[in-house]
């Protein structure tokens, strides 16, 4: 009856087609590729190649490829470079500490006291932190300068006769800088756990005949820790490695790491040592980050 | 009730402070960019607009303006494009692994930067491709992807699929119900995305230093003028208006982006 006479070729093509097009997770995946490959090629394989390089040696302009463990034993027998490891793990660890301080009293009255209007202060908040980063430094390099702001309108008010001395060039101007130039990616995290509570529980607790403080500290605080965890780690990691800040506001002192792998890229002029100090760094940081995750894994057992 | 009402006060100032403390490092620039004075020092001294004129005449600095918009409106819309793709491959498809698919693109944006800036520098080396604003380019758009595919992704969440199939019931080929369903009703995401990431691109001065060729973009000019004093004036003006230039264009995609958000929220009440 029916005149139906497709080849078995055809079928198969055109049902793999079908199969094809009403799979949802080829489209799915297809539409994500383009960006995938980016950061592949554009992450994945040049840190492969750093990790490469660092095996590298330098011979004035020419890079010796043969595979050498020379850049990683200077590492450890120069003992300037993990001094200055060892010191921008401290500042950024600093950083990190006062910025997560300072920034959670206001997520904390953005998400609970501000009624309307949330999304302009998030708005405020955020702003700064989008605006020039170069600038935001240079902004505090005026300000802390030996003829800065502070010192000229403290001098002008008649309250000082000399300018202060220690505002610029060393660790605590890194450390003020940076906690303002990362306050909102403090403030974001915090803010996205805090109102993220249900209510009704902290309702409960009061019930319950805790007081403010206590409510606050055995119910409000333990349900934000995911979101202090998060401002913690986004502020750590990127810090650690900044060479902005220290270069323009940190002084002999308050150098960094970052100082130190740049200078491999310029006048010190030696490849492999800075992509090897890079490796160090990143290293470093990973298992700093995996201390203070465990750290707080630890803590939630006890507290739990 | 009088003791809660004494706390919220305090965190209010609290509140008000910590703004003052976010802003007062920013205003600096604008303030003194109008002092008739070389040296950053109070009292001020008087009005003048001539770090605004000599702004005008420095060629310098207008190639490097130019640059900067070379490198910023380009790496903006083919940021958005891929940001849009992403995002929809992540909202709309049930995708095995979509949590580490998701943190893979934005490792970028943890990483530090100067490591990022330094194995991409190695990568053009050993393939030889010279420095340019190209290469600026194609790191700027690491950073920027993850921003465009995070605002996305807060538009898309929530989106009525059924609009979509309707459309695809009714005949529209694929094609056209992108750009007459799925994109107007994206497009405040879309519209923040582009300026976001056209901003970042604009300010961003540590990629752009270790992958810039011979031909500057205006931070990396700023940073080569901060080594001598008496152009710190110029600095200044040029500052203020980056500051307040791009103040404006985050709030507006920012506003754009959430009071769209907020708009639907309330429409639901």
């Amino acid at each position: 009856m029916s005149t139906l006479t497709t080849s078995p070729d055809r079928t198969l093509v055109e049902r793999l087609r079908i199969g094809f097009r009403k799979s949802e997770t080829a489209k799915g995946y297809t539409l994500l590729s383009p960006t995938l490959s980016i950061v592949l090629l554009g992450l994945l394989f040049p840190l492969l190649i750093l990790l490469t390089l660092s095996f590298w040696k330098q011979d004035y302009v020419d890079l010796i490829q043969t595979f050498t463990l020379t850049n990683y034993a200077d590492f450890f027998r120069k003992k300037i470079y993990y001094l200055i490891l060892y010191r921008s793990i401290r500042i950024s660890a600093f950083v990190m500490f006062v910025t997560v301080i300072l920034a959670y009293p206001l997520a904390y009255f953005i998400a609970f006291h501000v009624q309307k209007n949330k999304i302009m202060w998030i708005i405020m908040v955020t702003i700064p932190f989008w605006t020039s980063y170069l600038l935001r430094v240079f902004s505090w390099k005026v300000i802390l300068g030996y003829n800065g702001v502070i010192n000229s309108s403290l001098i002008s008010l008649g309250i000082l006769t000399e300018p202060l001395q220690f505002l610029l060039y060393n660790p605590i101007a890194v450390v003020i800088t940076l906690a303002h130039a990362w306050a909102a990616v403090a403030i974001l995290p915090i803010y996205v756990s805090l109102e993220k509570i249900d209510r009704s529980l902290i309702e409960a607790a009061r019930d319950l005949g805790e007081n403010a403080v206590m409510t606050f500290l055995r119910v409000t605080l333990p349900l934000s820790l995911p979101g202090v965890i998060a401002a913690s780690l986004l502020v750590f990691i990127p810090t650690v490695g900044d060479y902005v800040t220290p270069a323009l506001v940190g002084g002999p002192r308050g150098l960094m790491i970052g100082n130190i792998i740049q200078s491999m890229f310029g006048k010190a002029l030696n490849w492999p040592l800075g992509a090897a100090l890079s490796i160090i760094t990143m290293l470093t940081v990973s298992a700093a980050v995996c201390v203070l995750l465990g750290g707080t894994r630890l803590f939630r057992k006890k507290v739990g | 009730m009088h003791a809660t009402k004494k706390r919220v006060n305090g965190l209010a100032v609290y509140a008000v402070l910590y703004l003052m403390f976010l802003y007062a490092p920013v205003a600096v620039l604008p303030l003194f960019s109008f002092n008739d004075s070389q040296y950053i020092t109070f009292p001020l001294k008087g009005f003048t607009l001539q770090w605004y004129k000599q702004l005008a005449q420095n060629e310098s600095i207008i190639h490097a303006f130019l640059n900067s918009l070379r490198v910023a409106i380009p790496v903006s819309i083919i940021s958005t494009i891929l940001g849009t793709f992403a995002a929809k491959a992540v909202t709309r498809y049930r995708l095995r692994g979509r949590g580490g698919l998701i943190g893979f693109i934005m490792v970028p944006l943890v990483i530090p930067e100067i490591i990022l800036g330094i194995s991409l520098l190695m990568t053009f080396s050993l393939s030889q491709i010279k420095l340019s604003l190209i290469t600026i380019g194609v790191g700027h758009l690491l950073l920027c992807v993850p921003f465009s595919m995070l605002v996305l992704i807060s538009r898309m969440e929530g989106f009525d699929r059924s609009v979509e199939e309707a459309a695809q019931d009714l005949g529209e080929n694929a094609w056209w119900t992108f750009w007459r369903v799925t994109f107007p009703i994206i497009f405040p995401g879309v519209v923040a995305s582009v300026l976001l990431t056209f901003t970042i691109s604009f300010d961003e001065f540590v990629l752009a230093f270790f992958l810039g060729g011979s031909d500057a973009t205006l931070p990396l000019h700023i940073w080569s003028q901060l080594r001598f004093p008496d152009k710190l004036p110029s600095v200044l003006a040029l500052g203020a208006i980056i500051v307040v230039v791009s103040t404006i264009v985050i709030f507006a995609a920012e506003w754009i982006r959430r009071g769209g958000v907020q708009l639907t929220k309330q429409s639901k009440i």
